[in-house]
């Protein structure tokens, strides 16, 4: 019994050891993003001695940056973004996802096809049609342009629909007797029941907004009306050669989801973790 | 059939169509304007040769199809892009079944590990691919100096293309973790116990049971994965510089597609490259549902 203990311990030890290092791997990147930024040129380019720590814990990075690249408007475009995609997909794919998953209709079976074929295309042949789009609506370089692919969820939908369907049936039909028409059932009852699935899509359009690159490069080329990502690539092509100031774009950029991240981690991993890798 | 239906229809029935077709319309008439319409004129685009400041577009049939196809470029990203995947997708989806195997269980720091595994997932591509670059730098990069060594990780053309699968893997473990996390909860705990009081051990079990009764969601996983994978983009735009040597034995499909329909503005030829894109995820989409009949243990 005793041996099986010690085995027992030894197993638990190598266990955590793998589990540390693999924290260590995961970690490091963004340590050194960090200990970068508040470096100067100097202290980031030298290599005898290499400087792993700032001699200096200095702000100048961020000061700079902030100024140089009106971080402000950023941080706006992309808030803007993501509320009113969350706003949008989330409003829509309830509403139809309610219809789906409890109300029948004709041409309901062809019309659910659209969506899970839109779920199966790679989005990228979205793209070039969607651009032209908005280009000739005269709206690029604008908040509506940065929106405009995310109004609507073909995942939301069919997201939103299981979560209709998963809901017992007497409810609705003691509603039905008390008098209320399918708005109010929806309105009222069955669309607050199904919460944690609009937080869920919620979340996934919030951070795929957020971690989008292409679009927001392609409909948005000016660095005033563009979002934080593709504004870092943008600066990354203009001063490859100072990490030191990169990093801090990097940090201000990925801080405030970071944050919201360990603040609702629970929802953040569900609702990330439903998007079946569209992510 | 339909009109049989049509006929009877009630009053009660009458509604709940008008109220069904009224609450889909907003999703559907997006997802056709934002969605279908963009398909189809894609398509349409791929026949047609782009003319001079996007105007009079003149119908080619199959040439532009004809010069992707005979081009080396196209040829190879797409094996760029296999590689990748051939990196990116077996490796991120066997570590993190190892790790979720690990924190399946009580254990301290349990959901700090996973807090920790899952960061990547809410950070930027953008950043991530800035750091990482960082990170390889040849000359200053934290890499080359813990491990004492002159490694040009990103513009060697030989090596390039893993370091830069190795950033896909660091930055998908997590996500792939806590679905495995998922999958394991559903495995019931008498199959183990039962296994325990017959004496097998732990790796035993892992392979007689966890893997076999974890099969759907792997399965799911290497499917979502190789699929994602194909249409790797951000990093490898990040990372690779347009001076950098390697480039071109890394660039994916999507960079080039990226590259033809914005930056070239040659829209007849960046359709085509997206179609043929859609072409090839739709075959590994047919070879992998036909190959779920065979590896996958539905209990």
């Amino acid at each position: 019994m005793d041996s099986v203990r010690t085995k027992d311990k030894i197993v638990r030890i190598v266990i955590h050891v793998i589990l540390i290092v693999m924290s260590i791997i995961m970690i490091v990147p963004f340590l050194w993003m960090a200990l970068t930024a508040f470096k100067t040129v100097q202290e980031s380019t030298s290599i005898t001695p290499f400087v792993i720590f700032p001699s200096e814990w200095k702000f100048e990075n961020f000061v700079e940056v902030w100024e140089n690249y009106n971080f402000l408007i950023l941080y706006k475009n992309t808030l803007l973004m993501i509320f009113f995609r969350v706003l949008c997909a989330v409003l829509t794919a309830t509403m139809a996802g309610y219809a789906f998953g409890r109300l029948r209709f004709p041409g309901k079976n062809f019309l659910f096809s659209l969506v899970l074929i839109q779920m199966m295309v790679p989005p990228q042949i979205f793209l070039l049609p969607q651009y032209l789009m908005v280009s000739k609506m005269g709206m690029l370089n604008t908040t509506f342009a940065l929106v405009f692919p995310g109004l609507v969820s073909a995942f939301g939908t069919y997201l939103l629909k299981t979560s209709f369907q998963g809901l017992p049936k007497d409810l609705e039909e003691a509603a039905a007797i008390d008098g209320c028409n399918i708005g109010q059932r929806f309105l009222l009852i069955m669309a607050p029941l199904t919460r944690s699935g609009m937080v869920s899509l919620g979340i996934f359009t919030a951070v795929f907004a957020f971690k989008d690159l292409m679009w927001p490069m392609i409909a948005c080329t000016s660095i005033e009306t563009t979002s934080l990502s593709a504004a870092l690539a943008k600066m990354q092509g203009q001063f490859a050669a100072n990490y030191p100031q990169l990093m801090a774009a990097a940090l201000m950029a990925c801080i405030p989801m970071i944050v919201i991240y360990l603040i609702f981690q629970k929802q953040f991993v569900e609702g990330i973790a439903t998007s079946g890798g569209k992510l | 059939m339909k009109q049989k239906v049509k006929k009877k229809m009630t009053k009660a029935q009458k509604n709940e169509a008008v109220w069904g077709l009224c609450f889909a319309a907003p999703a559907i008439i997006g997802l056709i304007v934002l969605n279908f319409y963009p398909i189809i004129n894609t398509i349409w685009q791929s026949f047609h040769k782009t003319g001079d400041f996007g105007k009079g577009n003149t119908f080619v049939a199959f040439a532009n199809y004809s010069s992707v196809l005979t081009s080396g470029e196209f040829w190879q990203s797409l094996l760029n892009t296999i590689k990748y995947a051939i990196i990116e997708v077996p490796f991120s989806i066997v570590i993190a079944l190892v790790l979720a195997v690990f924190l399946n269980r009580k254990m301290r720091f349990r959901s700090g590990y996973r807090t920790i595994f899952f960061l990547p997932m809410v950070a930027a591509p953008a950043a991530v691919a800035m750091v990482w670059k960082w990170l390889y730098n040849q000359q200053y990069g934290l890499l080359n100096h813990v491990f004492n060594t002159d490694t040009a990780w990103i513009s060697d053309p030989k090596i390039a293309w893993i370091s830069v699968a190795i950033i896909g893997v660091w930055s998908i473990i997590g996500y792939n973790m806590v679905l495995f996390l998922g999958g394991l909860q559903e495995i019931p705990h008498d199959y183990y116990e039962a296994a325990e009081i017959d004496g097998a051990t732990g790796i035993r079990q892992f392979f007689k049971i966890t893997v076999p009764l974890l099969s759907p969601t792997t399965f799911f996983i290497v499917q979502t994965r190789i699929i994602a994978a194909l249409q790797v983009f951000d990093l490898i735009y990040m990372v690779m510089d347009k001076t950098n040597v390697a480039l071109g034995k890394v660039e994916s499909i999507v960079c080039v597609f990226y590259e033809y329909a914005f930056t070239f503005d040659n829209k007849g030829y960046g359709s085509t490259m997206v179609v043929m894109l859609l072409i090839f995820i739709m075959i590994i989409t047919v070879i992998l549902q036909k190959m779920e009949k065979k590896f996958v243990f539905y209990n």
